[in-house]
Formats: structure tokens, C-alpha cells, sequence
């Protein structure tokens, strides 16, 4: 026995007499996981929020969150002399007269963009393979949490050094507040400590953005990455996976290597970034003052669309009996999100209730083999990207000479015109897709060579795929409909209830239409049909 | 294939064993890397590993240097990008590449040398067994009349009771986060004979300091000792607006509000309180660039497109004594954006 | 008087006579009409006649024989030098095409020229002059913090918070600031060109205009702090630079991390 490994036996040997993680480690450290890229998005929002931390930390270090107006004395001219808060003149501090202060600032701030499309690439990985199925529905649920405490936190954290930009969408913020009916005006006074934008504001959110929402955040995280612990990780169907079996390397030490390895890498791309490209150059927009503005004001790329909402909302105010209530607010800024976040939340049990299915899913299926729900999926990316790129319509037209007014109509009818187009075209796309997996199954891949039969025709060849291929493409499963019973038990024609009705009409719209999957005996009269 | 048992299936829904799929073939065969096979390759695949990590370290002797050596003036200029600060490039560069190389190797490490065989674990069943629900339904049952909370419902209603209270404290406790609004947003700095300065640096103006077709970024004048604050910013600042008399077309009661072609307009937006700074001096329209509403000032600044559903409250202007602009009362409707308490 | 009469059906009558009634019409309306230029006796005023000449053969076709104006060009009484040095100079004038606005391009009239026709607009009616190198003298004379605050105040809601442009409504845009000369910048600032305001001196102060222009200078010759700029019109850019550069280095770094090594 070497030295080490003596040293190594007597640590171990501390450690489980007072734990017992003997026990759990021989139990966890061979836990298989299976592999593919599209696994490992998740991960890189995980990781994106550990950056989030370490650079955050630093950045607690030198930021004052205080309203407090100072005079600005460093070294950048054109702020020289001006009036300004210690939260923004701690900010410009520590990007000018602290080394690595900038780059921790930038770190954060890329790594905070990167934690949300991390995160909104990984959910949509997961609804298209459908793998929010049951058991899975609730970690569903907890990622739409996460991913609404993301967006609020990133809002509240680049809203901290309180600069002209980010001090106008804490005054949209503010607006949206104060014109909820009844409470509204209260609301906006008690979060403000008065009237917009008081002294205590950056303080508030300090806390928020700093204890309550990572606290929030990191146990959602803990409960998520648990709940795929112990339920396991789906994985792709193929052969050799079943719904009974996960196939893929074990913890220790692929894993290991390569999760941990991954998790450099994430840290390193996100550093690189904040080492070449400018972000939030806060110096330059100047300290908030209510009276000054930018052409072109957006908020950052994850608010995009509720802007974009925001811009197209149609003018609509009621007044009654001395009260207002905004619609042109209400409807773009809560109403709206508020159906699409709680239609996200809900989705797998509103797909689990349409479809009928109750049992346990734990492979994945590929986007085409679930033609309806891809096409939702579409439609939802759609009408997002359609309100996107409304936010940023000043900036388009800036660049590409054109209107906003007509920008903005473009959205305005788009938003309702295009998903439905995207619906309809991205079904097609899925049976069309599913056409060529039987093709491919019966007739083998196309191979490019082409020959010349005697009678002088041209074929191309195709050459047979292996079992193994041939398995990947039909071991999908092609669900039934679920019909209305017209009929109960007994013989008796009955009323199919309002709901039952509903429930048949999706049914149909979800599994009436699907290209049947090969089966044995289809290959086998293929096999005796030409050879 | 796709069976599993795990309660009950639903009626009108069947797995599709009757047409008989392909049978599962199971793990395809496994194909050995070159580093499996051959030890050179294997001596290689390890010496790039090693590359990569000892890389990574001479980045961070590299991250040391520009921390220690560059100079915080120092600019760098990189062809097809530009100038930019040396000693933040250099520090993100080092560092980037430290922890990136550790990564890489170690994923590389793992893809060459770290054995691919892919290995099968068993699901277990999720769902408790029968017996397990069973005892906990017992245990729980147990407990339950152990508590004695079925038959002891005066201890059950009042705990319900004073729980429900004391969750109630934390509420109450947030009441001094703010005052009330009371009349705060119904109130601004402007009042009659109020002179008009600009922004920010406070020169009064006359009617002759504005030509046609100029714009002026306004603010109250404050009494001596008393100065505007960001909690006024959000509601004084006004914008000034001159056009040619006979290009009007305001209702009667606001013709006199306007002196000789100079009108005056709230420039906090009627929709979300951004400043509505943007005036077109050919189409005599006011943009509102947060949301895009616009504004035309002939007719008293009526919406004419965009999300704002009011009209930017109009500020009564006349000259004092000396030929200065003054407001001629204050603005006869709240500022800024809408809220449940506003009339109109 | 026979004599020219017995030629009439000559086939040249018909042009001599022509030609005879086109010269006396021609003599006779010099002769009668009224002049309006003064007899050129000294520099000034044939620089001012020069002018004349290029406007009525390049501008007044769309601004009127006087420049009083037409339905689609505005007047130029009043507009001063500034004005068409401003908009001859940096060659939105003349105009090439209708569209929503007048583009900068290529001058048309060279540096002469262009000051020929400043001069004689302004001897139409009084207005803004052009100022002179020592009226621009912004590194002497300018503030560069007062100039950004001013900015903030009366510019960056059309010309953005960096000078990088804006839009307007219907297509019409706010252009950048980077590059534009300190005359050009001053001029437009004093004149109101097109959709933008006037800014006049009592409102804002020669002095202000000159730390307004060294607040613009100062962006342009500052070298990026954090990095490359990404073209210093905020968050939409660095959102797109998020998904394309982060986002999908590390979906290509995944993909290379789950494939099987050879």
C-alpha cells in the first residue's frame, strides 16, 4: 500500500464513521446516464447559474446599492461633475478602476443572456421529445418556474446600477403596476416607498436580486435535478432502450469527466465572451433622469417580446363611473403573459387529458413521430419570435430602411396569422417526415449511384439500412383515438358530455392523422415481392 | 415493448403489439476506438490531454502577467475590430482559455481513454409497492388517532385558527413599505405664473428665443432654496413646441393656452412615462420611441398611432411682465401614465 | 418693302421670319422685364450672381424663381447660409429622388459653388450664418460632461444615447453622428434640417452646441472599454450575439462532447 492510498483509506474511513456515505456512494457512483448533446443543455443552464453565482459575488464586493446622489469623481470625462447615483457611480467604478472588475461585469451579465436561451433551448428540447410525460409532468412545472424567476431576476439585476436604460424599463415596470385596478396604485407605492422613482427602490431589489431569488432559484434547481435522479433520465429510443432500461456511462468516471470538463467550458466560452464583446456599457447611456430617453430602447433579449406585445397592444382605455382601467397595459402586460405562462405550466396535463394516456413514459419521441404536438410547439415559437422581433422594430427599421409603422402592423396581424400558417406547414413537414422513415424502412436509403438497366432506364440504388436503423424508425408508438362513447356499457346510447366532446374533437386533431409504421409483415411481403 | 403496468389504462386507448413491430435487436454491436486498440494511440490521445491541461496553466502564468504587467491605459488594436482596453482583453483572454483548455481535456480524456462501452441499468419501478402504501396509509392512521384530531375538534378548529392568524403578521408588517398615494400622482410643480426654464440648465425663455419649427426641453422654475428632484423629473418636465398660428387646429377651449404658436405639452407619455422627446418638425408629430405612439401637435397632441390611448395633457402658457414664457396655471389632468383612480 | 414681299414664299421665309419674331420677343423682354441683379461691381457680389446662376439652373425648377417655394419644396427666404451649406454641402441637396427623406450622398457642387449659393440665398432674406473655424473650436471651448447631459436632454431620443441613429415615423430615420464634420453637425443643430428641430442659439447656446459636438467627438475617438462594441445600440445586439456566438459555440461544443471519439 503506498502512502496515498493509506492517506486516501484513513480519509474515507473519517468520513463514512461519521456519515455512513459509504452506503450512498455505492449506489450512485455507477448510476448510468445515457448520452446525447441534446442532454446536455440543461447543463448549460445549470452552469450558467454557478457563473452566475462566483461572478455575482464579486460583483456584491464593489457595488453600492444605494439611490443616494453623489457627485461623480473618477476618471471618465464625460460623466466628470455630474449628478448621479452611488449605485451607478459604484458601477462605473468598478468596469474603470478595478481590474477584472469590467470583465466580471461582462462575465455576469453574458452568462445571465446565456442561463435564459439555455434555458428556453432546453425546454423546448424537452417539450418536443415529449419528455415532460408522466413522471415528469412536475419537473416540467418547475422548470416554467425557473425559467419565469430567471426572467424577473435578470430584469432586476441589470435594473441595479441604474442607468438611463435600464431606469426606463423599471418606469414601463412601474406603469404596468400602477394601472392593475383597485391595487394598483398602492401596489406601486409600497414597492417604491412613494412615488416613482423614490430613494429606496435599488436597495429593494438589491435584496431581491441577491438573497431571495437565487435562494428560490437554487432550491428549485436542487429539486429539479433530484427529481431526474431518481426518476432517471429519459433517453432516445433505439435498440437495446427500452421503457424499462437506461442505457448510457456511468457516473464515475465518464461523467464525471465529462460533466465536470463541460462546466469549464461553459465558464470558459461565457469568460471569452466577456473578454471581446461589450455589454451593458452603462457609461455610456448616462445616469437615470425620468426627463431623458434613447431612440431605441429595448429591454434585454428574454423581455424582448413582452416589448414587442407592449408596442402592438391596440389603444384601448375604458373609463367608468370616475375610474380608468388601461387595457392598452393590462392586456400586453399581464393578461397575455399570464395565458402563456400558465398554458405552459399546464401543458402536460392538458396533452395527458386529450390524449387519454396515463402510463409512464421513458423514451423520448422524436419530434415528427408527434406530428400535433410539434406543430403547437411551432405555433408557440412563432407567435414568441413574432413579438421578439416587434420589440426591436425601431432597430430594424433603423438598419434595414424601413417603417416602423408598417413593422408594427406586420406584427399586429402576424401575430394571429402566422401561427396558425406555421401550425399547418409544420404538421405537413412531420407526415412528410414520417413518409420517407417508412420509405427508408421498406426500400433502404438512397444511395446516389445510379445504374442503367438493360431496357435503358435509370434507377438509383438503394441500399438496405441494418436491423438496427430499421428499429430506430419504428419502434415509435402510433396511438389510437379516443373516440366518443356513444354507447355505455350496456348497449344504452348515451350524450357524450360538453367536455368528453372536446376531448374527442383534439384527440382526432392529435392522432387522427399519422403515417402507419411499418410493421414484420410488411417487410416481409416486401422481401418476397422484388429481391 | 412499450407496456408498462403502472395503474390503470384508459379506456379507448390500445398499444399497438396487434400489428406486431420489428423486434428489438438489442446494442449494436460495440466499435473500439483506435486508443482501445492501439497503444499509440492511446500514448497520443494521453499526451494531447496533457497539451491541453498544460496549456490551460500557462494561460493562468499569462492571466497572473496581464493582471501584474498591462497597464490600465493601454489600448490594443486588433485589424477588422478596433482599439480596445488591453489589460480587460488580455485578463478575459487568459482566463477564458485556463478554464476552457481544463474542460477540453477532460472531455477529451473521457471520449479517448475512459471506456465507451455502453452499459444497461434496470428502471425500478417508481410507484411504491402495495405493502409500502398500505403501511403508510397505516402509520398515517395511526398518527392520526394518536393526535386524537378526529375526535378533538375544538383543538383542530382553533389550531386551524390561531395558524391562520399569525400568517397574517408578516402581511401587516409590509403596510410601512410606503405612504398612501393620495393625491401624488394628480399633483406637479406647475402653477400659475410658474416660469418656464430649460433643461437642465435653467435659462428662462422668451417667445422670440424659440424660432418656428424649434423644439425646447422644458422644467418649472423653483422658488429659491427649493430644487427639483428625480421624484419631480418624473412629472414636471414639459416640451415646447413652436409652429406657425394658422397651423392649429385645437379645440376653442385650448386656443388661448397657446401663445403665438408656442404650445406646451406634458413630455412625460401618456402610455408608460417614458420622455417623449422626439418631435418631427415637417409632419408637427411628437414620437414616443419606448413604444412608438405618436402625437400631433396641431390637434393638442391627440393620438394618432401607437399603444397611447390619451392625448399628452396640454400646459396653459402665457408671457409675464418681462416677456418671459410662464405657465398660465397648472396642468388641468394627471401626467404621466394611466391608473385605476384616474377620471378621464 | 415690295421687294422683301416678292421673297415670302421663298422656302427660308418661313425660319427668317421665325427667326426675326424670336429675337425681337427675346430683345424685347430684356429690354422690358425687370432685373433683379444688381450691376456686379465688386467680389461679394458676383459670388452672390454666381450663386443666382447655379440656383436657377439646379434649385429653381423645385424652390421657385425666388426661392419662394413650391407645393414640394419649402422656401428659402430666411434660411440662411448655414442652411445650404448644411444641405448642398453634404450633398442632400440636390435632391435625387423623392422619398421620405433627402439622403446624405456625393456633393453635387464642389466647395466654390457650394458657397456661391450659400451666399446668394442669404442675400434673399436674413438667417443663419455659417460659422467660422474660430466659433468651432470645441476642444477649447466645449464641456464635454455639460455636452453629454445635453445630449441625453435633447438628442439621443432621435440620434440615440451614442449617436448611432434612430428612426422616425413612416420610414424616415434620425442618421448617425459618427463621422459627420463639426460644421455639419453645428449647422444642422442651427438650422432644423428636414424632420429635425431648430435648436437656436438663445435656446441653446453656441457655447452648448460646441460641448454637445465635443461630447459627440469623444465617442467617436473612444476606444472600447469592455471589449468590441457591438454597435452601441444596445441590448438587442447583444441578444443576438448570445444566441449565435454563445449559444452555439456550446451546442457545437455538446455535439462534439456526446459524439463517439474514433
Amino acid at each position: 500500500m503506498t502512502t496515498g492510498q493509506r492517506i486516501g483509506g484513513n480519509l474515507a474511513n473519517f468520513v463514512d464513521e461519521r456519515t455512513g456515505a459509504g452506503r450512498a456512494l455505492k449506489k450512485n457512483l455507477n448510476k448510468v446516464f445515457p448520452d446525447h448533446w441534446s442532454f446536455m443543455l440543461g447543463e448549460v443552464a445549470m452552469y450558467s447559474f454557478v457563473i452566475l453565482l462566483l461572478s455575482g459575488t464579486f460583483l456584491t464586493f464593489f457595488f453600492i446599492p444605494s439611490q443616494e446622489e453623489i457627485i461623480y469623481q473618477g476618471n471618465y470625462a464625460p460623466l466628470s461633475g455630474l449628478s448621479m447615483s452611488q449605485a451607478y457611480a459604484s458601477t462605473v467604478d468598478m468596469s474603470f478602476d478595478v481590474r477584472g472588475g469590467m470583465l466580471m461585469r461582462q462575465v455576469h451579465h453574458w452568462s445571465a443572456l446565456i442561463f435564459l436561451a439555455a434555458m428556453v433551448v432546453h425546454m423546448m428540447r424537452v417539450f418536443f421529445t415529449g419528455a415532460y410525460r408522466k413522471p415528469r409532468e412536475l419537473n416540467w412545472v418547475l422548470g416554467v418556474g425557473l425559467l419565469t424567476l430567471g426572467i424577473v431576476e435578470g430584469f432586476l439585476g441589470y435594473s441595479l446600477p441604474d442607468d438611463l436604460l435600464s431606469g426606463t424599463g423599471i418606469r414601463i415596470a412601474e406603469a404596468i403596476i400602477q394601472a392593475i385596478p383597485l391595487v394598483g396604485t398602492y401596489v406601486a407605492f409600497f414597492l417604491f416607498g412613494g412615488g416613482f422613482p423614490g430613494t429606496i427602490f435599488i436597495s429593494r431589489i438589491y435584496t431581491i436580486h441577491v438573497l431571495l431569488v437565487p435562494g428560490i432559484i437554487l432550491a428549485l434547481i436542487t429539486a429539479h435535478v433530484l427529481l431526474v435522479w431518481f426518476q432517471k433520465h429519459t433517453q432516445y429510443p433505439g435498440p437495446g432502450r427500452t421503457e424499462k432500461n437506461v442505457v448510457g456511462f456511468p457516473l464515475l468516471p465518464v461523467y464525471m469527466a465529462k460533466a465536470g470538463g463541460f462546466f469549464f467550458i461553459v465558464f470558459g466560452i461565457t469568460t471569452f465572451l466577456g473578454a471581446v464583446a461589450s455589454i451593458n456599457p452603462i457609461w455610456l447611456y448616462g445616469p437615470y433622469n425620468p426627463s431623458q430617453i434613447s431612440a431605441g430602447s429595448q429591454p434585454d433579449w428574454y423581455m424582448g417580446w413582452l416589448d414587442g406585445l407592449v408596442r402592438m397592444a391596440p389603444n384601448w382605455e375604458t373609463h367608468a363611473f370616475g375610474h380608468t382601467v388601461s387595457w392598452n397595459i393590462l392586456i400586453p402586460g399581464l393578461i397575455v403573459p399570464g395565458i402563456m405562462f400558465t398554458g405552459l405550466a399546464l401543458w402536460p396535463f392538458i396533452e395527458s387529458w386529450v390524449t387519454g394516456d396515463k402510463r409512464e413514459h421513458h423514451l423520448l419521441e422524436r419530434p415528427r413521430n408527434a406530428p400535433t404536438r410539434t406543430a403547437v410547439g411551432a405555433m408557440a415559437l412563432t407567435f414568441t419570435m413574432v413579438t421578439l422581433i416587434n420589440g426591436g422594430n425601431d432597430l430594424l427599421a433603423t438598419h434595414f430602411g424601413l417603417s416602423i409603422n408598417q413593422i408594427m402592423w406586420f406584427s399586429r396581424i402576424g401575430v394571429f396569422v402566422l401561427p396558425p400558417i406555421a401550425y399547418f406547414v409544420t404538421k405537413r413537414i412531420c407526415l412528410g417526415l414520417q413518409h420517407k422513415d417508412r420509405d427508408t424502412v421498406l426500400h433502404g436509403r438512397e444511395s446516389g449511384r445510379l445504374v442503367m438497366l438493360p431496357s435503358g432506364e435509370f434507377i438509383e440504388v438503394h441500399e438496405p439500412i441494418d436491423q438496427y436503423a430499421r428499429y430506430s424508425l419504428t419502434n415509435h408508438e402510433q396511438p389510437e383515438v379516443v373516440e366518443l362513447q356513444l354507447e355505455d356499457a350496456h348497449g344504452v346510447a348515451r350524450p357524450g358530455s360538453v367536455k368528453e366532446k372536446i376531448r374527442a374533437r383534439l384527440s382526432r386533431g392529435m392522432y387522427g392523422e399519422q403515417v402507419q409504421k411499418p410493421t414484420e409483415k410488411d417487410l416481409l411481403e416486401l422481401e418476397d415481392g422484388h429481391h | 415493448m412499450s407496456d408498462t403496468h403502472s395503474g390503470h389504462e384508459s379506456s379507448g386507448h390500445q398499444s399497438s403489439s396487434a400489428l406486431s413491430p420489428l423486434a428489438d435487436p438489442g446494442l449494436p454491436p460495440h466499435i473500439y476506438r483506435r486508443a482501445d486498440t492501439e497503444p499509440r494511440a492511446a500514448k497520443k490521445a494521453e499526451r494531447q490531454v496533457a497539451i491541453l491541461f498544460a496549456l490551460s496553466a500557462l494561460s493562468t502564468v499569462g492571466f497572473v502577467a496581464s493582471f501584474v504587467g498591462i497597464k490600465k491605459d493601454a489600448f490594443i488594436f486588433i485589424p477588422l475590430f478596433g482599439s480596445t482596453q488591453a489589460q480587460q482583453l488580455a485578463l478575459g483572454m487568459t482566463l477564458a482559455l485556463s478554464l476552457f483548455l481544463i474542460g477540453a481535456g477532460a472531455v477529451h480524456w473521457a471520449k479517448t481513454l475512459m471506456p465507451d462501452h455502453e452499459v444497461t441499468q434496470d428502471r425500478h419501478e417508481l410507484r411504491s409497492s402495495d405493502e409500502d402504501r398500505q403501511g403508510v396509509i397505516e402509520v398515517f392512521r395511526e398518527g392520526a388517532e394518536a393526535a386524537g384530531l378526529g375526535r378533538r375538534s375544538l383543538i383542530k378548529r382553533t389550531l386551524l385558527g390561531s395558524v391562520g392568524l399569525v400568517t397574517l403578521t408578516p402581511v401587516l408588517l409590509l403596510r410601512d413599505l410606503g405612504p398612501l398615494p393620495g393625491k401624488q400622482l394628480e399633483t406637479t410643480n406647475w402653477k400659475a405664473g410658474r416660469r418656464l426654464v430649460t433643461d437642465p440648465d435653467g435659462k428662462p425663455l422668451k417667445a422670440s428665443d424659440i424660432q418656428v419649427g424649434a423644439v425646447a426641453h422644458i422644467l418649472p422654475e423653483m422658488p429659491e432654496g427649493s430644487e427639483l428632484t428625480l421624484n419631480d423629473m418624473v412629472k414636471d418636465p414639459v416640451i415646447l413646441v413652436r409652429l406657425r398660428p394658422e397651423d392649429f387646429n385645437l379645440p376653442s377651449d385650448r386656443k388661448d393656452w397657446v401663445h403665438e404658436g408656442i404650445i406646451a405639452f406634458s413630455k412625460i407619455c401618456s402610455h408608460m412615462g417614458c420622455a417623449v422627446g422626439l418631435y418631427e418638425q415637417q409632419t408637427h408629430h411628437l414620437l414616443c420611441p419606448c413604444h412608438q405612439s405618436t402625437f400631433d401637435v396641431e390637434t393638442g397632441a391627440q393620438v394618432i398611432f401607437g399603444p397611447s390611448a390619451r392625448a399628452l395633457p396640454q400646459l396653459a402658457i402665457t408671457i409675464d411682465s418681462e416677456g418671459y414664457l410662464i405657465a398660465k396655471q397648472g396642468f388641468m389632468e394627471p401626467v404621466g401614465p394611466s391608473f385605476w383612480e384616474r377620471s378621464s | 418693302m415690295k421687294k422683301i414681299l416678292r421673297h415670302r414664299r421663298h422656302p427660308i421665309a418661313h425660319f427668317l421670319v421665325l427667326g426675326i419674331a424670336l429675337l425681337a420677343i427675346g430683345f424685347g423682354y430684356t429690354l422690358l422685364a425687370p432685373s433683379n441683379a444688381a450691376v456686379a461691381t465688386n467680389a461679394r457680389s458676383q459670388v452672390v450672381e454666381e450663386g443666382r446662376q447655379i440656383f436657377l439652373k439646379g434649385c429653381s425648377s423645385c424652390h421657385g424663381i425666388n426661392a419662394e417655394g413650391a407645393s414640394d419644396a419649402p422656401t428659402l427666404l430666411g434660411v440662411g447660409a448655414a442652411s445650404v451649406d448644411f444641405q448642398v454641402g453634404t450633398g442632400r441637396m440636390p435632391l435625387a429622388n423623392t422619398g421620405v427623406q433627402a439622403m446624405r450622398k456625393k456633393p453635387v457642387y464642389n466647395a466654390e459653388e457650394t458657397a456661391a449659393l450659400a451666399a446668394y440665398v442669404a442675400s434673399l432674406s436674413p438667417g443663419p450664418a455659417i460659422p467660422n473655424a474660430a466659433q468651432l473650436n470645441y476642444e477649447r471651448d466645449g464641456n464635454i460632461a455639460e455636452g453629454g447631459q445635453l445630449f441625453r436632454t435633447n438628442c439621443a431620443m432621435c440620434h440615440n444615447y451614442a449617436g448611432q441613429g434612430g428612426a422616425l415615423t413612416q420610414g424616415k430615420y434620425a442618421p448617425s453622428l459618427m463621422g459627420v464634420e463639426v460644421k455639419t453637425i453645428y449647422e444642422a443643430m442651427l438650422t432644423g434640417p428636414q424632420s429635425m428641430p431648430v435648436f437656436g442659439d438663445r435656446a441653446i447656446t453656441p457655447q452648448q452646441k460646441l460641448s454637445m459636438i465635443k461630447f459627440l467627438k469623444g465617442i467617436e475617438a473612444e476606444k472600447g472599454q469592455g471589449g468590441f462594441s457591438l454597435g452601441k445600440v444596445g441590448p438587442v445586439t447583444e441578444g443576438l450575439v448570445a444566441w449565435v456566438l454563445g449559444l452555439g459555440l456550446l451546442i457545437g461544443v455538446s455535439v462534439w462532447l456526446g459524439a463517439k471519439s474514433k
